[in-house]
């Protein structure tokens, strides 16, 4: 079972990163997985997080207890969140111009992307720095494989920004091999 | 007869438990709802209404919900298939509708997607402290049909179900979600249209002359005249007679109270859905519903792996009461443990079924989120360690 916390500030696309590897996980690999959400008075630019759980079996326990992945794209969501990281196994995913992930203990492993700046520069758009940041995901983490991430990001993005959506998608898978392979 | 593909979107979905219950209720034939949308069951109206435009039937935003609750009764004799939605303060709202739909006899379903109360108390967050209000929240004798889905796909499937014996029956369904049911996002099959079994409105075929609408046809329930074919008749909440004029007078009350309750006390069977594991030889079985069955379901495993006999009997039927059921299961248990997210309200109606048989735990908690597992575990074990009654 691997419990991820995916998070940032409101408006970044958090909860669509986390429903794209949710629905990868769940629809086409043949694997359990449930995304909870974080439905408290957050608004956008304010602290906001989603938790997916993936499992080979049933997942009764609907919350994360202790991450073993997270995601974040704000240095408040990483202050917040990184607390309930697994000690000896956890992993950051991050967006590294808009995080430092500072007091970690040393066993967890870090990977950085600068998501936002990729986006812009290539897609002219920082609003694809979420399906970077699941491309990156995919690649350093082979949680679900890039075909299933792929697809599900096809799946789950409105129908005129598929392409580009893709795009960003192959951008943070690439920037994740080059970097960490 | 079979559901109307028109409502139903055939294929593997990632949705939450608010969508999959707006899809259930669509693949049942549901095309109106009258709702005033609240937190955490918003969902479920944003998608019908999305929804419906495209499908034929009606979304009314209504400026509340008592208007909501009656608002979709009116929909029933106009012809459709109609349900609201809500959470607890609303739900608190449309008490005396409830009774209403009892009395007259208009099949629809309420959902209630709970949230942490008394009062607006915690809007974003779960609990199932309405179960009995569920049952008694109006005044008066009455019986009505409780459902509590567990996930997603249950959301979907058990609200066709509810939609089905409320038709069935002739009576307001309350469907017992929880916020965190209802906000949870998992893998959702939707069959196609021809696997899905739909209860067809039973519609009179005497003459408008003949026709009784309180006249119980068959199992206690009368049937239903189609609007606009020449039936007139009075629908009235008052105590009536079978042609539904009022008549209040003890003869009638005696007559048509006792049969609203047989009606569903008798059918009890049909009606009660239980989900059993590993109770065969167990010393504690853990009774539960909703998204708390899957926090029982895993300290049940915590609690096996000790060498702890334990089983489950999880109620997707909450009203009417499983009362046999857990009579006899008491008989061959030494405990009984019931989690619950409230202060311990179905616990009572497993006590009273149990007639103190065996040891019955309650495991409250007042919401906010779900039980941690080991607490359960804890209560699991110290069911284990109760007195024989074998």
């Amino acid at each position: 079972m691997t419990e991820i916390r995916i998070s940032g500030y409101g408006g970044q696309g958090v909860i669509l990163s986390a429903m794209v590897i949710g629905k990868a996980a769940a629809l086409y690999e043949n694997k359990y997985s449930s995304l909870a959400q974080a439905f408290g008075p957050e608004a956008r630019g304010s602290s906001c997080s989603a938790q997916v759980i993936i499992s080979d079996e049933k997942i009764l326990y609907p919350y994360l207890v202790n991450s073993d992945i997270l995601i974040t794209m704000s240095q408040e969501a990483f202050r917040k969140f990184s607390p309930e990281l697994k000690k000896d196994s956890g992993i950051v995913v991050y967006e590294n111009e808009l995080v430092k992930p500072e007091g970690l203990a040393s066993s967890v492993k870090t990977f950085g992307v600068p998501a936002t700046r990729i986006a812009e520069e290539k897609l002219g758009k920082n609003i694809y720095l979420n399906i970077v940041m699941v491309g990156f995901f995919t690649a350093v983490t082979k949680l679900v494989s890039q075909d299933s991430a792929k697809k599900s990001v096809q799946s789950l993005v409105p129908e005129h920004t598929i392409e580009n959506n893709v795009k960003a998608f192959d951008l943070g898978y690439a920037y994740g091999k080059e970097h960490y392979a | 007869m079979k559901s109307d593909p028109r409502g139903v979107l055939t294929g593997v979905h990632y949705i939450d438990g608010d969508h999959a219950a707006c899809e259930g209720a669509l693949a049942a034939g549901c095309r109106y709802v009258a709702g005033y949308p609240i937190t955490p069951s918003t969902e479920v109206v944003e998608r019908f209404a999305m929804r419906i435009p495209h499908i034929g039937g009606i979304f009314m935003q209504m400026e509340d919900e008592i208007a909501s609750s009656i608002a979709l009764q009116g929909a029933v004799w106009g012809g459709a298939k109609a349900m609201t939605v809500t959470s607890g303060p609303g739900f608190s709202l449309m008490m005396e509708h409830i009774g209403l739909a009892v009395m007259t006899e208009t099949p629809c379903v309420f959902v209630n997607v709970q949230r942490g109360g008394p009062s607006t108390g915690l809007p974003t967050l779960p609990a199932q402290s309405d179960m009995m209000q569920a049952r008694w929240g109006s005044h008066g004798d009455y019986e009505i049909i409780a459902l509590s889905p567990n996930s997603s796909q249950e959301c979907f499937d058990l609200m066709i179900t509810a939609f089905n014996l409320s038709e069935r029956f002739r009576v307001p369904v309350m469907f017992m979600m929880d916020e965190c049911v209802g906000h949870m996002t998992e893998k959702v099959v939707i069959p196609e249209a021809d696997k899905i079994e739909i209860f067809e409105r039973k519609y009179t075929k005497k003459k408008p002359s003949e026709y009784k609408p309180y006249e119980p046809v068959k199992d206690l329930i009368p049937e239903m005249a189609e609007i606009g074919k020449g039936y007139k008749f009075h629908i009235t909440g008052l105590t009536h007679d079978e042609r539904g004029y009022p008549a209040m007078n003890e003869e009638n009350q005696h007559k048509l109270v006792s049969r609203l309750m047989d009606k569903i006390r008798n059918y009890k069977k049909e009606i009660i859905m239980i989900e059993e594991d590993g109770l065969n030889n167990a010393d504690v079985a853990v009774v539960s519903y909703g998204i708390t069955s899957r926090i029982a379901e895993k300290a049940m495993i915590d609690a096996r792996k000790m060498g702890i006999k334990v089983g489950k009997a999880r109620l997707k039927t909450i009203w009417p009461f499983a009362d046999e059921y857990i009579n006899t299961l008491s008989k061959k248990v030494k405990a009984i443990v019931v989690p619950e997210l409230n202060a311990g309200q179905i616990v009572r109606e497993v006590e009273r079924a149990a007639r103190g048989n065996c040891n019955i735990i309650s495991v409250p908690h007042f919401g906010g989120t779900v039980h941690k597992p080991e607490v359960i575990l804890a209560a699991i074990k110290e069911g284990a360690q109760s007195g024989n009654n074998r």
